[in-house]
């Protein structure tokens, strides 16, 4: 038999079978219209919880882009101070950071479309109950027991159907954003132990090592310059004036501090 | 003839574009039963497509059942599979 046939028996059986364990055709209505107002209150967490994962990936991608931007500026500086072993290790870690984003952003593509089929399964949901409890009042008004019965396995089986398509497009939400979830709480940890921060808060070695080298150069290119000054060698390559590189005052080096400390020490 | 897209909602479909929703049909089982995904996602999705393109969307606050339920669009085979069979993944 078809897939499509054998699929809408499946539902219909299942209707079938809540209408069969009710024994007063007003109890099925007003037990259904109960289950159908606690199924919008699911689907509606079941939209609330997709949205709260989905903003939680959001602010990751935000804090790995923040770190590949600063990786790249270090890329960069390292380069103008012409450390391009500095340069490549901050373009490793920043490769490193681009499939966990690329992993992230597709997650967050499939958060928000899950978000969306949610919120309109919800208003599909709230329009079928809406009509429902219409009708049920109608019914109740109107029809006799016998001709009510009818009429309520009617408006049973449709609103069962809606109801049990939701309650699986729930289901499968629930499952894939447990999954994302265990993923966001790796990536959490890894950026509160600082695996992934190691290279931008307090412990930067490669920002360490571009502050240790501030003075480095600015020394370096003063040398260069008296030397070609004193037409010794060639004048120097100009560094760009906003690298720290260029600010050697800006930076208290060990060398400097050394210097300080030196008794007998020139002061 | 009412057709329903598990998770998009229900559709009217007219008798005379039953005859190619019922061979994309026909197709989609033989993938299942084939056990091949790349053919049951293709397969599937040709059928989705083709019931989208000839249905037309039911009022939301319509409460008639479903002649015909087809599976969402992102499922998977071994989904399919479990629907199908006798315990089914429709919550009660």
């Amino acid at each position: 038999m078809s897939v499509m046939k054998r699929m809408s028996m499946i539902f219909k059986s299942k209707a079938n079978r809540a209408l069969d364990r009710m024994e007063d055709p007003r109890e099925t209505l007003d037990y259904s219209y109960q289950r159908q107002l606690e199924m919008l209150q699911k689907v509606r967490r079941g939209v609330a919880d997709v949205a709260t994962s989905r903003k939680r990936l959001e602010l990751q991608i935000n804090q790995l882009e923040q770190q590949q931007n600063k990786l790249t500026d270090q890329g960069k500086k390292a380069l103008q101070v012409g450390r391009e072993d500095l340069a490549r290790e901050a373009l490793t870690r920043r490769s490193g950071l681009d499939s966990q984003l690329g992993d992230l952003r597709a997650q967050y593509q499939q958060l928000q479309g899950e978000e969306e089929k949610l919120t309109l399964a919800s208003q599909r949901l709230q329009a079928k109950v809406d009509s429902f409890r219409t009708r049920k009042e109608t019914i109740k008004a109107t029809y006799t027991a016998a001709e009510a019965q009818t009429k309520i396995n009617e408006a049973f089986t449709g609103i069962s159907e809606e109801m049990g398509d939701v309650g699986l497009a729930i289901q499968r939400a629930e499952e894939k954003t447990e999954n994302m979830k265990a993923r966001a709480g790796a990536i959490d940890e890894l950026l509160a132990s600082g695996a992934l921060e190691d290279f931008s808060g307090p412990k930067d070695d490669i920002q360490a090592e571009l502050d240790r080298m501030g003075s480095g150069p600015g020394v370096d290119l003063e040398l260069e310059r008296l030397k070609a000054e004193l037409g010794q060698g060639p004048a120097p390559k100009e560094l760009d004036p906003g690298s720290p590189a260029a600010k050697p005052q800006d930076v208290d080096t060990p060398q400097q501090a050394q210097w300080q400390q030196k008794p007998g020490g020139a002061q | 003839m009412i057709v329903r897209i598990m998770g998009e909602g229900q559709l009217d479909i007219a008798p005379g574009d039953l005859t190619a929703l019922n061979k994309l049909d026909d197709e989609l089982e033989a993938a299942i039963d084939s056990g091949d995904e790349t053919r049951f996602r293709t397969a599937l999705h040709d059928l989705l497509d083709n019931a989208r393109k000839v249905g037309r969307v039911l009022p939301e606050d319509s409460l008639e059942p479903s002649e015909l339920i087809l599976p969402p669009a992102d499922a998977a085979m071994d989904e399919v599979r479990k629907m199908l069979g006798d315990e089914g993944l429709i919550p009660d």
